[in-house]
C-alpha cells in the first residue's frame, strides 16, 4: 500500500482506498485484523486522525468492522461488496471515457470489443 | 476552559515588534505546525507561553488559570527550546533523572528506552554532545515528560534523515496511545505537514494563517504539462509559483480545482505547502 502525498487525494481516501485494495488482492482476508490506527499512522507518518477518518468510510460502508477492545477486522462478504464498488467506478472511470475517445476518433463498438479481446490475450 | 488561549499578545524588543497583538487558541489534544521564517516570532510566542518572557501586553491561560508566574499552569507545560538550559556539566543520565523529579509523570523507563533507540550515550556530558545528539538529547526529555501540553520549537535541527524519520515516528505513536497537545515550531513543512493537524504561519509577529491542515491543503494545486498548456491554462487564476523546465511548465494555483475543465495531459498535484509558505511568508 502506497501513499503518494503529492497526489490531489487527501490522505484518507487514498489509506481508504489502499485497505481496499488490500482487501481485493487477499492480502487482508475477510474476518482477519487489519493493522490499527496507530500502526497505520506511525508507518505512514500521518495523523492518527486522518487514518481515523480513512478507516471510518470502511466502517461506515460495512467492509470493516471493529470489536471493543481488539481491533479492527475485514467483514464477511466485504470482497464481493467491494467488488461491485469497485465494478460500478470502472464503468464511470474507464468505460465511458473510453467510449468518449473512441467517438472522437471514430472508432465502432466492433472495433473496441476486438481491441479488448487483443488486450485479454497478450 | 481547555486548552491554551494566547490574548492579544504583543511583545516589543527595543524598535522591533515581535508579536503585534496575537489571539488564538490551541485547542486540546491536536498536533498543531507552528510556522514561520526566522524572526517571524514563533520562539518568542513559545517563550511567552512558557513564562520565559513577559508579554508587553495581552495574556495567556491554561486551561483558564493565567500562564504568567503560575506554577500550576506551569506544570501543564513543557517547552523544547532551541537553547539548552540544562547545566553543562551534568550528565544526559542525571538531566533526564533530574527531569523526572520536576515532572511527576515523567516517564523514565520510555526515556531510557528511546535514548537507547536514537543511540545516545547517555552518560555523555550535555556540553560535549553534537548538534544532532543535542537535539536528540532534547526529544528524549519532551516525549517523556507526559505533560497535557508540550512545545516544541525546532526539534529536527541538526537531525539526519534517519533520526528525524524515528521522531515523528515515536510522536506519532505516543500521540496516537496517550493524545496530548503537540505544538511543532519549524520551517521544514513539506515532511511534518502530514503529521499536523492544524497549521499556523506567522510572519512579522502576525498570525496569517490558522486552519486545518486537509483545509489548508484543498485551498491549492499544481498542474504540470507543456508551457504552452500551462500558459492557456492558468489564464485568470491565481499563480503563486511557476517552474519552467526546458518546454515544461509546472505552476502551483490557488482555488479549488474542477477537473472537468482540466485539459487532457496536463497532470495535476496536490498544493505544494513549502511553495505555497514561501509566497505567503516573502517579504513584498
Amino acid at each position: 500500500m502506497q501513499i503518494n502525498f503529492e497526489d490531489e487525494r487527501p490522505i484518507f481516501m487514498q489509506i481508504a482506498e489502499g485497505i481496499e485494495d488490500a482487501i481485493l488482492t487477499g492480502a487482508f482476508a475477510e474476518e482477519e485484523q487489519i493493522p490499527s490506527i496507530t500502526e497505520l499512522s506511525v508507518n505512514y507518518k500521518i495523523n492518527p486522525a486522518t487514518a481515523l477518518k480513512g478507516i471510518s468510510i470502511l466502517v461506515d460502508e460495512g467492509i470493516i468492522f471493529k470489536k471493543r477492545g481488539i481491533g479492527m477486522f475485514v467483514a464477511q462478504g466485504a470482497v464481493l461488496k467491494l467488488r461491485d464498488k469497485r465494478k460500478e467506478l470502472f464503468y464511470e472511470h474507464f468505460i465511458k471515457r473510453l467510449i468518449e475517445e473512441a467517438k472522437k476518433l471514430g472508432i465502432t463498438i466492433e472495433e473496441i470489443l476486438c481491441m479488448v479481446e487483443r488486450g485479454y490475450e497478450e | 476552559m481547555n486548552g491554551i488561549e494566547v490574548n492579544n499578545v504583543t511583545k516589543r524588543f527595543g524598535d522591533t515588534l515581535a508579536l503585534n497583538q496575537v489571539s488564538f487558541k490551541f485547542e486540546p489534544n491536536k498536533i498543531y505546525g507552528l510556522l514561520g521564517r526566522n524572526g517571524a516570532g514563533k520562539s518568542t510566542l513559545l517563550n511567552i507561553i512558557t513564562n520565559r518572557l513577559f508579554p508587553d501586553e495581552g495574556d495567556v491561560t491554561i486551561e483558564g488559570l493565567t500562564s504568567a508566574e503560575n506554577d500550576e499552569a506551569q506544570n501543564k507545560v513543557y517547552l523544547m527550546s532551541e537553547k539548552s538550559l540544562y547545566p553543562d556539566s551534568m550528565s544526559c543520565r542525571e538531566v533526564i533523572k533530574w527531569s523526572g523529579m520536576f515532572y511527576p509523570n515523567f516517564d523514565l523507563e520510555y526515556a531510557m528506552e528511546i535514548a537507547n533507540q536514537f543511540g545516545l550515550d547517555i552518560n555523555k556530558k550535555v556540553k560535549t554532545l553534537s548538534t544532532g545528539f543535542s537535539s536528540i538529547f532534547k526529544i528524549v526529555i519532551a516525549l517523556s515528560v507526559n505533560t497535557p501540553y508540550v512545545l516544541f520549537d525546532e526539534p529536527v535541527l541538526g537531525l539526519d534523515a534517519n533520526h528525524r524519520e524515528m521522531f515523528y515516528k515515536l510522536l506519532i505513536k505516543k500521540y496516537s496511545h496517550s493524545p496530548f497537545t503537540a505544538i511543532i515550531s519549524t520551517h521544514l513543512i513539506e515532511e511534518v505537514s502530514m503529521i499536523l493537524e492544524n497549521v499556523m504561519i506567522i510572519k512579522n509577529g502576525e498570525l496569517l494563517i490558522n486552519e486545518s491542515c486537509e483545509t489548508l491543503l484543498k485551498s491549492g494545486y499544481s498542474v504540470s504539462g507543456t508551457a504552452q498548456q500551462i500558459d492557456d491554462f492558468i489564464l485568470n487564476k491565481e499563480v503563486i509559483s511557476i517552474d519552467a523546465l526546458g518546454g515544461l511548465k509546472t505552476a502551483t494555483i490557488i482555488g479549488a480545482v474542477d477537473k472537468s475543465t482540466i485539459p487532457h495531459g496536463i497532470e495535476i498535484t496536490g498544493l505544494d505547502l513549502q511553495k505555497f509558505f514561501i509566497k505567503l511568508t516573502n517579504e513584498e
